[in-house]
């Protein structure tokens, strides 16, 4: 059974290059040129797969990505992909693939009562049995619905291939590289214009690889391969063969997917990405993408062997396949005649079924002179056969084309393809907000009124199937294209000769009668075969009012399966017409949207991945932190340490609870240090500086002495608090800010956007300097004495006094000296250029040992300020909390009439009674750690909903206060100072808290004096 | 993910830029004496035109410049880019929002040869 149905003298094979592949298990051979589809199909396998809802015996319909039904899960392991279609995977050496969505085997599936109780899965059925009780939809229906839906199965390892992106930028993008596009992209590349013509083919020629037209009274395929060299020969044309065009976005900016190995098996080479994203800005867009065929909607028409018409054409012509020896070409149109001729003339028995009671195109007549049976005004009404079709019942049909009117004949077929007519592909005219027209005369949507980017569009896309118009429109949309982008005077090329295609019209009966009344007896007319919905199903959305395009969708899922409805959407809207009694565009037609064939999330993600998703950000003194053990935090992109836990000679390692507690009592016994590099650092600069930090500060800087610090507030322009820090006076017209960690981008694009926009009279320049300075910040009772052993500057308070700034050196390095204190204890922040950080911080550690120094992480730094009731700007604050909500009226001027934020102080909002404000908790328990977000109330209630009075914002063990200690925002909290509210937790506990002062430790503040 | 054009860079794709709202809104010179209703339509009015908007952008990802460009809220294509302090620019009143003042400006150059 090789290759058996392989026909000797036909295809665009490299039967040099014999390919061995395995399916389901059983292994086969190809050629090179093969796709998974056609391979198969040549060893005569027809059966691939089980449908979704029914798990019906499915075979392959098409020959391109229009596939709705054969789709296989290629590969396995980590490379494994579902939903592939066998229609489009370019057959390699050692392909594996498998049929998915059924269990134990393909051919006996468990899932196949499904389709005996039938009954139980109507339109909307999702809607309708899965509906109550509401307590069984986790345990019991998604557990039956995830069983019984879905197709194939999602890798559960990492992706082992690389992906890449391009931008790409061109005058002139062709999209489809059939005759039309081919056209188009000659006539355009030929006036010097940077051209992309891409084609989602592993070979360039659409329609015309699978036929046998004649250009200028040569092959066609001659034209398309002088074509094709003449315009590799020209610099700025790109020919991107594999390469799908899958979203076309605002601006012509267009999405492609190019699979850049897949044809040659998932260990191709290394060093190429397996699959590249391309991200095009077009200047002007030539949608040549061809039409898809549709096929018709007659009883039990997805049985494996039926087919569309040109799809086994193209298996005959394109892959040298013929799958059966008896073919019946059900049609209503004369293009499956080219089928059936075809067909014949390649050794099968040939029957054709047409729908019109008169054909009379030359191609008719040509079949006859082959004496091929012509079945006129007739249809098949039935089909057999178990695993394949085996053979169909015609009979004669009613003017109306409702019922039948004569016996049924049956005939023997092991191949049954069909025509309904054609479908220009619209989809990325309508991704371009395109409008769509019906073309009454063609029976098809085609492109109307042009979106806003204004495409163009050329081939059959529109409706055109005579070659020679192909060839033409795409010349003259070519020249028209590039010369609107700044190229060529717009001539166009002259077309070459061909053989003009005559045809007689279509006979629309768009749900094909059978034996038995739609919606009785076993008989299924699909007409969207990826999602199972039947011509009924649509019935029964009519006969619930689900009439509109976007209704019946949903209800019914037609079009929502990963086929996008290529092949259903039109049939779908003609047979809900029928039923209104309706013009099809009446009905409407969905929204196409990206992307137009599904795509890889590799692709899309690119390079961004793994350390190259987000760029870590590390301090100079990283090295240092890594070898004494840190635990990391994230804090923004930036990795800083959370704790340094130690491990004991017996190989103990302490927990974070233990570590932080040690670190917080030591930094306050002896000395602690931390790395606060990553503290935002805004250097300022300009005669106007003091005046501009007036506006951006609620406090006064011009009186700010050289050398000294002050803390800030910085607002927006509704009061709300959003940043703070220390910012120091250089000199006269220099300043040094520090911004949160997380709030430096955000500090500096704001005084950038007040600086140019509202005061650009203002002499002030903002420079980030954040990554030039490592930050040492030492603390605690020995802090002088440890930065006295590695620096000679005067440390002594009145000289060095609290809120001041020195330079001069400090272990060999030039410093900048902070003395200013986040934990509330004599403290200096020590900076230093970043390249010296790293040597800085190891010459402290050094000298710290004689001094008691612990290493401490943020999180000992959030418990130190929260005992001093220091706010972290984000943890309690929110974005609705001005200064008074804070308590600290101190830190607003009331000698500057204005300030950014200054005058929504007295909006009523911002003054009213009941606002929530700062205020410190004491549990009752004093070793009860209330959980951050908790509510606070005052009357519990047995369940929610209570009323809130507030949230715990902060709240941590304090060693050094020997309690727990809390911060929240509480309604009123500064005038309830004293009162007991509640904390009502998820688990039922109630936790009794005291409002109190923010400040838990050292409430006179003199440590940090000292 | 349109294009948009900075005075200083020219045009470049969106994802540089941060957008500022509606342009031309002067801080009240002396908000002491405005009224709540006044100091509120400052900070929260805005206009949300639909057609020609005159709007704030920041070319973050590369100069830093802040400036004031004109937007067709309909298409999103930019007629021009003007820097702060400029007066806008005046599109022609049948601007059919599809095209920017360099394609009209290439028109032209186009109509004379
Ligand atoms: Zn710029």
């Amino acid at each position: 059974m090789s290759q058996s149905y392989r026909l000797s003298d036909k295809g665009r094979l490299d039967r040099s290059q014999k390919l061995t592949f395995t399916y389901d298990g059983q292994s086969y051979t190809g050629y090179r040129g093969d796709t998974l589809a056609s391979a198969l199909l040549a060893n005569g396998v027809k059966l691939v797969g089980r449908s979704f809802k029914y798990h019906r015996p499915r075979g392959i319909m098409s020959a391109g990505s229009e596939e709705p039904n054969a789709l296989v899960q290629l590969e396995t392991g980590p490379r494994t992909e579902p939903n592939t279609r066998a229609t489009v995977v370019d057959l390699y050496d050692g392909l594996t693939a498998a049929s998915q969505n059924c269990w134990p085997s393909v051919k006996f599936d468990v899932q196949s009562v499904n389709q005996k109780i039938a009954k139980l899965f109507p339109a909307g059925f999702y809607y309708k049995t899965f509906m109550f009780p509401a307590s069984w939809w986790t345990p019991v229906y998604e557990k039956i619905i995830r069983r019984a839906a879905g197709l194939g199965k999602s890798p559960m390892e990492r992706d082992p291939d690389s992906y890449a992106q391009k931008f790409a930028f061109c005058d002139v993008l062709v999209v489809g590289g059939g005759p039309a596009g081919i056209a188009a992209a000659l006539a355009a590349g030929r006036t010097g214009a940077r051209v992309i013509l891409a084609d989602e083919q592993q070979e360039m020629g659409g329609a015309l690889l699978s036929d046998d037209a004649l250009i200028d009274g040569q092959p066609a395929l001659d034209w398309v391969a002088k074509s094709l060299a003449e315009l590799a020969r020209l610099e700025e044309v790109t020919i991107l063969p594999r390469t799908t065009v899958s979203g076309y976005y605002d601006y012509n900016y267009l999405t492609a997917l190019e699979r850049v190995t897949d044809h040659l098996g998932p260990q191709a080479d290394d060093r190429i990405p397996r699959q590249r994203f391309w991200k095009i800005r077009a200047k002007k867009v030539v949608l040549a993408q061809g039409a898809i065929e549709r096929p018709l909607v007659f009883a039990d028409n997805d049985r494996p062997g039926i087919m569309l018409a040109a799809a086994l054409r193209t298996y005959i012509n394109r892959y040298g396949v013929l799958p059966g020896r008896q073919v019946v070409v059900f049609t209503n149109n004369d293009s499956a005649y080219k089928t059936a001729i075809d067909a014949h003339t390649a050794g099968a028995v040939v029957d054709i079924v047409d729908l019109r009671v008169d054909p009379t195109g030359p191609l008719v007549k040509q079949a006859e002179a082959l004496m091929i049976r012509i079945h006129k005004g007739s249809a098949v009404v039935a089909t057999f056969g178990k695993h394949a079709v085996t053979g169909c019942e015609i009979a004669k049909i009613s003017a109306d084309g409702k019922s039948l009117t004569s016996d049924t004949t049956f005939i023997g077929c092991d191949i049954l393809a069909n025509s309904n007519g054609w479908n220009p592909s619209v989809h990325l005219w309508s991704q371009a907000r395109g409008k769509l027209t019906w073309d009454a005369e063609k029976n098809c949507f085609i492109p109307g009124h042009a979106g806003p980017w204004l495409p163009v569009a050329a081939g059959s896309g529109t409706g055109t199937y005579d070659l020679g118009n192909c060839l033409s429109q795409g010349f003259a949309q070519g020249a028209a294209a590039a010369q609107a982008a700044g190229f060529g005077s717009g001539e166009v090329p002259k077309t070459p000769e061909t053989e003009p295609l005559v045809e007689g019209p279509e006979r629309m009966v768009w749900t094909i009668p059978g034996k038995k009344p739609l919606g009785h007896g076993k008989a299924k007319h699909f007409h969207d075969h990826q999602n199972d919905v039947v011509a009924s199903d649509i019935h029964l959305a009519a006969r619930e009012g689900y009439l509109s395009v976007e209704h019946l969708k949903r209800y019914t899922t037609t079009g929502m399966g990963t086929d996008q409805g290529k092949t259903s959407n039109v049939n779908a809207l003609a047979i809900m017409a029928e039923i209104r009694n309706a013009a099809i565009p009446e009905v409407g037609t969905t929204t196409f949207r990206p992307p137009y064939t599904p795509i890889t999330f590799g692709a899309v993600t690119g390079q961004n991945r793994n350390h190259l998703f987000i760029q870590e950000r590390t301090s100079a003194m990283h090295p240092a932190h890594v070898e004494n053990g840190a635990v990391f935090e994230d804090v923004g992109d930036w990795k800083r340490p959370w704790y340094f836990p130690k491990t004991s000679k017996s190989g103990v390692t302490e927990t974070m609870d233990e570590a932080v507690l040690r670190e917080c009592r030591q930094v306050r016994e002896t000395v602690g240090m931390l790395d606060a590099s990553t503290l935002g650092k805004i250097d300022i600069q300009g005669k106007d500086a003091a005046e501009f930090l007036n506006w951006v500060y609620t406090n006064k800087w011009d009186t700010l002495k050289p050398g000294r610090a002050r803390y800030g507030l910085m607002l927006n322009e509704h009061g709300m608090v959003f940043d703070d820090g220390v910012t120091t006076r250089l000199a006269d017209d220099h300043f040094h800010m520090t911004t949160t960690t997380g709030g430096a981008a955000r500090v500096l694009g704001w005084l950038e956007n007040w600086s140019q926009t509202e005061w650009p009279q203002m002499e002030v320049y903002m420079t980030s300097v954040t990554e030039q300075w490592a930050v040492c910040t030492i603390t605690g009772p020995n802090a002088r004495a440890l930065l006295a052993d590695v620096t000679s500057m005067p440390l002594d308070p009145e000289t060095f006094p609290f809120m001041a700034m020195q330079e001069g050196t400090v272990a060999g390095a030039p410093a900048r000296v902070y003395r200013i204190s986040f934990t509330g204890d004599l403290a200096y922040e020590i900076n230093v250029p970043a390249r010296y950080g790293l040597h800085v911080w190891r010459a402290l550690q050094d000298a710290g040992k004689s001094h008691g120094l612990c290493l401490y992480g943020t999180e000992t730094m959030h418990v130190l300020r929260a005992e001093k009731g220091f706010i972290i700007v984000g943890q309690d604050t929110d974005g609705t909390v001005t200064p008074m909500d804070l308590d600290m009226d101190w830190i607003v001027s009331k000698k500057k009439d204005d300030f950014l934020g200054r005058r929504s102080f007295y909006r009523t909002d911002t003054k009213r009674e009941g606002r929530k404000q700062l205020v410190g908790l004491l549990t009752d328990n004093p070793n009860f750690v209330l959980p951050e977000g908790a509510h606070i109330v005052e009357d519990v209630k047995p369940k929610p909903p209570m009323k809130t009075l507030g949230h715990v914002t902060s709240s941590y063990y304090s060693p050094n206060v020997g309690r727990s200690i809390a911060l929240a925002l509480v309604a009123d909290g500064i005038k309830r100072k004293g009162d007991t509210l509640s904390v009502p937790l998820m688990n039922g506990h109630v936790e009794k808290v005291t409002l109190t002062d923010t400040v838990f430790f050292d409430k006179e503040g003199a440590r940090s004096n000292g | 993910m349109f294009l948009v054009k900075c005075p200083w860079c020219g045009w470049r794709d969106q994802t540089e830029f941060s957008y500022g709202g509606e342009a031309h809104i002067a801080r009240p010179l002396e908000p002491g004496q405005i009224s709540d209703q006044e100091w509120g339509d400052y900070i929260y009015t805005r206009t949300n035109t639909k057609g020609i908007h005159a709007e704030r952008w920041v070319h973050t990802q590369a100069c830093g410049r802040w400036f004031n460009a004109l937007r067709h809220t309909v298409t999103d294509v930019m007629w021009d880019s003007y820097k702060m302090g400029e007066d806008a620019p005046t599109p022609p009143k049948d601007w059919d929002g599809l095209t920017c003042c360099d394609d009209h400006k290439k028109l032209a150059e186009g109509a004379k040869k």
